[in-house]
């Protein structure tokens, strides 16, 4: 996927005029996030659970070779074939080689972060194959050939009348009459595709939300159960999933588990869990005849050694961007890259580099909600804040902010030096403010006053009155 | 700092006066400093200090902030309390120092040691000094914005509203989503000013559905950038300090309110 992260800004400011995704944002306050409020209520030992969450997925980055190394093995042992991805363009080629060794037509594929990562439609596409997305709201964004605005609901910022026109205008044989004003009406409509395709599918691609050491199994989580159908419908079955997926034990994964539905939708567990340990054994009803499992690093290694590694904790709930003021005002989109919200301004640097993302992690007032609602602890405006020293050290940052800090560091760290300038520039407002209590505009001072008024000072600084009257006392 | 000083009965307490009350609102400094003194507080204003340095900080240049950081822990090195009437501020001296300084073990413990003496105002107030009774009075119905830092870093959420509710006549009113950022951000709001206008666009409007004809917080920053869109809004609702309101202070005009004189 191309970024287009640079232009963070425009992109930003397209958004908030765009009236559609801010009737589709407007839903998300009483939405998943009331959704996320009651289930954590729901649930007393939630902040114990958090901190068990996080002690699981520190220990396993700690240890992370090992436990790739035994899932691998076990995996194997269960029969999956085990392809090891450095990029995305080694995981595409791997992925399309499995296809074409199946002598693949059609591809299904459940909802995969990853495979938006990597590119993997359109590199399946050029190839001359028909891939099919399965999920809905994946579904909903091949028809509008549209990224993911956001982790868990792909068309969060769409309206259902959006919708409803995109069906009409794409599924010919759709009677006039036939209502499609429910989500649960949208999905049947869905179905009557997308069954067909799960039947003819050759190839089903699915992502992960965690791997499993001990079994070797790879664990999906959905609501609409098109997963289940993409992974056992299809002769052969492919995951593609970055490094950072394993976890040790089964157990360790309950944690996880009920720890991702609550923090993402608010659900106790979503609709279907799904447990794939290699492909259909003799005597199993279903199942795929071959197991593929491709494991992508793409930057998750250099994440590991650097000072980004909690980052590699996440579990993809997608609550700090549901609860972002930010991406409240300008959805997912504006991020111009795969992961947006406060998890994207971390991680998206980390992965094609700070020099092409370095607006989104300055994108942020560090109101800490992102991280009081993070199921895994992430201190996500601390990394935020890492990134922006990074860009500062490399002089990324541009050469105005570089010099206005440089002045006014050179004043703030000479107290007598900065009173003096103060009390000078209290006086000077107050004169230029008149009777009047705010400046309407005021040069310099544009990116403020374009949208709202800049109080004007009393007219003495503290530290002037305070001083005088000490003196006047002794 | 020996632990007579600590257990006298007057404690020694610096203001960190913050560089936006220093220099746009003085009179938020003199209602803390009147607070204080009925809290049975000794207060004294460092010259030593400026600016937290979160501007510095929080746009990546560590080196500017930990010049800022050891000055400021240098100025009130003979304070039993350091207080500051910002949660913003007081996160960034109590919660961010000691990381800031984290490299060097020295400089560490300092940071360590200061930042135990560091509060803010108003929960400081209420937990260290037990402050039941404030010297305000206010008649009339008033709405509480919780700023992040103060909320998030600080913990501090019922202690402003236990001192407000100690003034006689004072009914505060919750606002709708009070916990959500206004867009100040610091260099935010001037880095970003049209998802900044989102978000006070939001609070803006949050804050005239309460039906209050006052708005509070902590925090001048976000109240400069509150008031400053109600200003430009027109809107009749005024915006304070809490502590001018806990100390009775109240003949300055509210924040961005044209001049009496």
């Amino acid at each position: 996927m191309q970024p287009s992260t640079r232009t963070f800004t425009a992109n930003a400011r397209q958004a908030l005029g765009d009236r559609n995704l801010q009737a589709a944002l407007a839903g998300l306050p009483t939405g998943l996030v009331a959704q996320r409020a009651a289930a954590r209520a729901r649930l007393p030992e939630f902040e114990q659970l958090r901190d068990i969450g996080r002690d699981i997925r520190n220990h396993t980055l700690e240890h992370l070779d090992q436990y790739l190394e035994i899932y691998e093995r076990n995996a194997i042992a269960a029969g999956a074939k085990v392809h090891w991805a450095k990029g995305s363009a080694d995981a595409r080629d791997v992925i399309l080689r499995i296809c074409r060794d199946a002598n693949a037509r059609v591809v299904t594929k459940g909802k995969s972060m990853v495979s938006e990562e990597i590119g993997l439609n359109k590199h399946l596409e050029a190839a001359g194959l028909e891939v099919v997305e399965t999920d809905l709201g994946e579904y909903i964004l091949q028809i509008r050939d549209e990224a993911p605005s956001h982790i868990v609901a792909p068309v969060i910022h769409l309206t259902q009348a959006q919708v409803e026109e995109d069906f009409r205008r794409q599924h010919k044989d759709l009677a006039p009459e036939r209502r499609l004003e429910e989500p649960a009406e949208l999905v049947d409509e869905a179905r009557q595709i997308l069954r067909r395709k799960f039947l003819t599918a050759d190839v089903g691609i699915t992502g992960a939300n965690f791997l499993i050491s001990e079994t070797g199994s790879s664990i999906i989580v959905t609501n609409e159960g098109n997963g289940d159908l993409t992974q056992s419908l299809a002769r052969v079955h492919i995951v593609i999933a970055t490094i950072d997926k394993v976890v040790p034990t089964l157990e360790d994964v309950s944690v996880l588990l009920r720890l991702l539905a609550r923090s993402a939708t608010g659900q106790d567990l979503t609709a279907y869990t799904t447990f794939s340990t290699g492909p259909r054994r003799p005597g199993d009803p279903d199942g795929p005849e071959a197991y593929h499992v491709v494991l992508l690093d793409n930057g998750r290694s250099e994440l590991l050694a650097s000072e980004f590694r909690e980052v590699l904790r996440c579990i993809r709930c997608a609550a700090c961007m549901n609860h972002c003021p930010v991406y409240g005002a300008v959805g997912g989109h504006a991020y111009g890259w795969v992961y947006p919200g406060p998890i994207g301004a971390v991680l998206t640097p980390g992965l094609i580099g700070i020099g092409h993302a370095a607006s989104l992690p300055n994108a942020s007032t560090f109101c800490g909600k992102c991280q009081a609602v993070c199921p895994m602890h992430i201190p996500l405006p601390g990394l935020m804040r890492k990134w922006r020293e990074a860009e500062f050290d490399q002089k990324l940052t541009s050469w105005q902010a570089r010099a206005a800090l440089k002045v006014w560091g050179i004043f703030a760290s000479r107290p007598r030096l900065y009173h003096f300038a103060t009390g000078l520039a209290a006086k000077a407002l107050r004169v230029f403010a008149g009777k009047r209590g705010a400046f309407r505009s005021l040069p310099a001072a544009g990116g403020w006053t374009q949208y709202r008024d800049l109080p004007a000072p009393q007219g003495r600084t503290f530290q002037e009155v305070w001083n005088e009257r000490k003196e006047g006392a002794s | 700092m020996s632990e007579n000083t600590q257990q006298s009965a007057r404690p020694r307490v610096g203001l960190f006066v913050t560089c936006l009350v220093d220099l746009f609102r003085p009179s938020v400094g003199f209602a803390a400093v009147r607070l204080l003194e009925a809290a049975g507080c000794d207060v004294v204003v460092p010259r030593g200090q400026t600016c937290c340095g979160q501007p510095a900080y929080n746009s990546g240049d560590r080196e500017t902030a930990r010049a800022l950081a050891l000055q400021t822990i240098a100025a009130f090195e003979d304070c039993d309390y350091v207080v500051a009437p910002s949660g913003s501020c007081a996160g960034m001296l109590k919660t961010h120092y000691p990381e800031l300084l984290a490299d060097d073990a020295a400089a560490a413990e300092r940071a360590r040691e200061f930042a135990a003496r560091v509060h803010e105002l108003v929960s400081f107030l209420v937990r260290v000094r037990g402050l039941e009774q404030v010297p305000g009075a206010y008649e009339g119905a008033v709405t509480y914005h919780d700023s992040c830092s103060g909320l998030r870093e600080l913990g501090i959420k019922d202690e402003p509203r236990r001192l407000l509710s100690s003034v006689a006549g004072l009914e505060v009113v919750e606002m709708a989503e009070c916990e959500t950022c206004c867009g100040f951000g610091g260099t935010f709001s001037v880095k970003f000013p049209d998802i900044s206008n989102a978000m006070v666009e939001r609070k803006a409007g949050n804050i005239e559905a309460a039906g209050a004809p006052l708005m509070l917080a902590g925090d001048l920053g976000c109240l400069m950038n509150i008031a400053g869109k109600l200003s430009r809004q027109g809107s009749p609702v005024q915006c304070r300090h809490i502590a001018e309101v806990l100390a009775g202070e109240l003949t300055d005009p509210p924040i961005a309110a044209p001049s009496r004189r």
